[in-house]
């Protein structure tokens, strides 16, 4: 997906994070999915940041 | 005094459904104060300020929820307790939808043909989501700030390689073929298209272009650092060209508040080659730049909305109100001799900018947290001087709690607090209206509005409201029926946050501008 070819297309959004903005694209009538984020616990960042470096 | 500190482990929320429930609890009957917040260092730290147990606190970690409330009784911190554990559960439908997704790639599994990814979690983790949506094909909308200066110029440069769009982080608004993402407005499918740094900015030009009956291709945010010289401008010289080679814009309109001079020349000298009229809005440049080739360089929000729809349409267009002098005099009509002071009270921080820029040639001095000249700053927010501007959007006014375009809490306080001060004329206001913001923000003022010149009016006083809405008829709030509801309690409301502004000064001024 580039980005010209996003201007031609209504956006299909994945939303992570605030639950406000899923729903107000919901309201637009926009295609969108909302992620159940949860931070990582603070074990797993340090894992992920060594797996980030490989 | 009786008090409750609770920690759920490993209970997330979003910071916007926290702080609303906190705003709600804070404001039951009996409550001392109360926060619903992760237990994060800087919300723990403020709890062990307000007096809540240290040691307890120790014990939750950045992933647990906590909930501490304080109260006059017992029978009130009941009530808040179970108020907030009905909000916690039905704001959180998601929380109910067992079935969402939990990363980015499951997500990917169910929406394959995903092209935008909106990230707005904690700014320690946004950079891992946002590279990742990058290395999947994905463009991005990054709300979050507190992502280091670094880490912006590595995504952009990223997107840049593989021909996608990082706007971000710290941006405001974006819409992207109508579709508004983050804090927006709906307006009408039009040729102008904007390219900015600028979220409440962005807001205000493109709902005077839908007032002026034109509309909007796409608005492209940067984020409000993208013109910084660390970033380079990456993203707006990729909007810019975006835009110029979009067969639906027939005008581009670039805003930036804060801009370094080095890479403003570099990015106009792009929006001087692309073929199209543009118009800038450099808010916060001193430079003064003149009108050469196909750029316009604009001073306010409204003239830069102005020139957008009159290079479109070939037109004179003007939505300057006819009446503003008689308006005017009505207003200082209700004022004594001691009142000549303007208070703005902002949560839009381009427009509180925007307005100390029209007040500064009347006035020669204006007071801010966000002061355009350094010596203006102001000692304290507590107490304003003279005439004062007061963005309500800064760290210091939104720690543990919704923006003020969420929360009008502190506002109407502030409101209150203003029109007490025998010298002030004007309470001048920004309302916003869009996706995200208040469901009713004249509702929430108009009864203070009310209650304020009670007041006052006890003790044979009166004060100015002024306002400018940022909004549409076709926004959830509705720009007329806010309007009315405004105009019915006294408030006089303007066209533009310059005009009202203008029109502030006018009224302090009794007309002598």
């Amino acid at each position: 997906m580039t980005t010209e070819k996003l201007l031609n297309e209504k956006p299909k959004v994945i939303n992570i994070g605030i639950e406000l903005f899923y729903e107000s694209l919901v309201k637009q009538g926009a295609k969108v999915l909302q992620v159940n984020w949860k931070p990582p616990a603070s074990s797993d960042e340090e894992l992920l940041d060594i797996l980030d470096r490989l | 005094m009786v008090r409750i500190l609770r920690i759920e482990k490993e209970h997330y929320y979003d910071s916007v459904t926290m702080m609303k429930v906190t705003s709600e609890i804070s404001a039951m009957p009996g409550i001392k104060q109360a926060a619903v917040a992760m237990g994060t260092p800087l919300n723990k730290k403020f709890m062990v300020d307000v007096g809540f147990d240290e040691g307890k606190l120790a014990e939750a970690t950045s992933n647990d929820l906590v909930i501490a409330i304080e109260a006059i009784d017992e029978g009130s911190l009941n009530a808040a307790l179970a108020k907030t554990e009905e909000l916690l559960s039905s704001t959180s439908h998601i929380k109910q939808v067992a079935t969402f997704p939990r990363t980015l790639d499951s997500a990917l599994v169910e929406m394959p043909d995903a092209n935008m990814v909106c990230i707005s979690v904690p700014g320690q983790y946004a950079k891992r989501e946002a590279i990742k949506s990058l290395e999947r094909g994905l463009n991005v909308f990054l709300f979050s700030s507190d992502v280091l200066g670094s880490d912006e110029v590595e995504l952009k440069r990223k997107a840049e390689e593989r021909g996608l769009l990082v706007m971000g982080p710290d941006c405001g608004t974006a819409i992207i073929n109508g579709v508004a993402l983050g804090f927006g407005n709906a307006v009408r499918k039009g040729r102008i298209g904007v390219v900015s740094a600028s979220g409440t900015g962005a807001q205000e030009v493109t709902t005077l272009v839908h007032k002026m009956g034109f509309g909007i291709s796409h608005v492209i945010g940067t984020g409000s650092n993208d013109l910084s010289r660390e970033v380079g401008g990456i993203t707006t010289i990729r909007g810019l060209k975006l835009l110029s080679s979009d067969p639906g814009t027939d005008v581009i309109i670039l805003i930036a508040k804060s801009v370094d001079p080095k890479i403003a020349d570099i990015v106009l000298e792009t929006a001087g080659n692309c073929g199209k009229p543009i118009i800038v809005n450099f808010l916060g440049s001193e430079h003064k730049y003149r009108r050469w080739g196909n750029l316009t360089p604009c001073s306010t929000l409204e003239e830069t909305a102005v020139e957008a729809c009159k290079a479109v349409s070939g037109r004179k267009i003007s939505i300057e109100r006819p009446d503003l002098f008689a308006l005017a005099r009505r207003e200082w009509g209700r004022l004594s001799d001691r009142q000549e002071y303007v208070r703005g009270l902002y949560s839009g921080g381009t427009l509180c900018y925007e307005a100390q820029k029209v007040l500064l040639p009347v006035f020669g001095k204006v007071y801010s947290n966000v002061p355009i000249r350094p010596q203006d700053r102001l000692q304290g927010m507590a107490r304003s001087r003279q005439n004062t501007c007061i963005d309500m959007g800064t760290e210091e006014f939104v720690r543990g709690r919704a923006h003020p375009m969420i929360d009008f809490t502190l506002r109407k306080t502030r409101i209150k607090k203003e029109a007490e001060d025998p010298e002030v004329a004007v309470i001048l206001l920004d309302v916003v209206l869009g996706y995200g913001a208040n469901p009713d923000p004249a509702g929430e003022l108009v009864p203070v509005v009310s209650a304020t010149r009670e007041s006052l009016a006890a003790e044979g006083r009166d004060v100015s409201f002024v306002a400018s809405i940022v909004g549409t008829d076709l926004d959830p709030q509705n720009v007329l029926e806010q309007e009315k509801k405004l105009t019915e309690a006294g408030v006089a409301v303007l066209p533009s946050n310059a005009q009202a502004a203008r029109f502030a000064a006018m009224v302090a001024k009794r007309g002598n501008l």
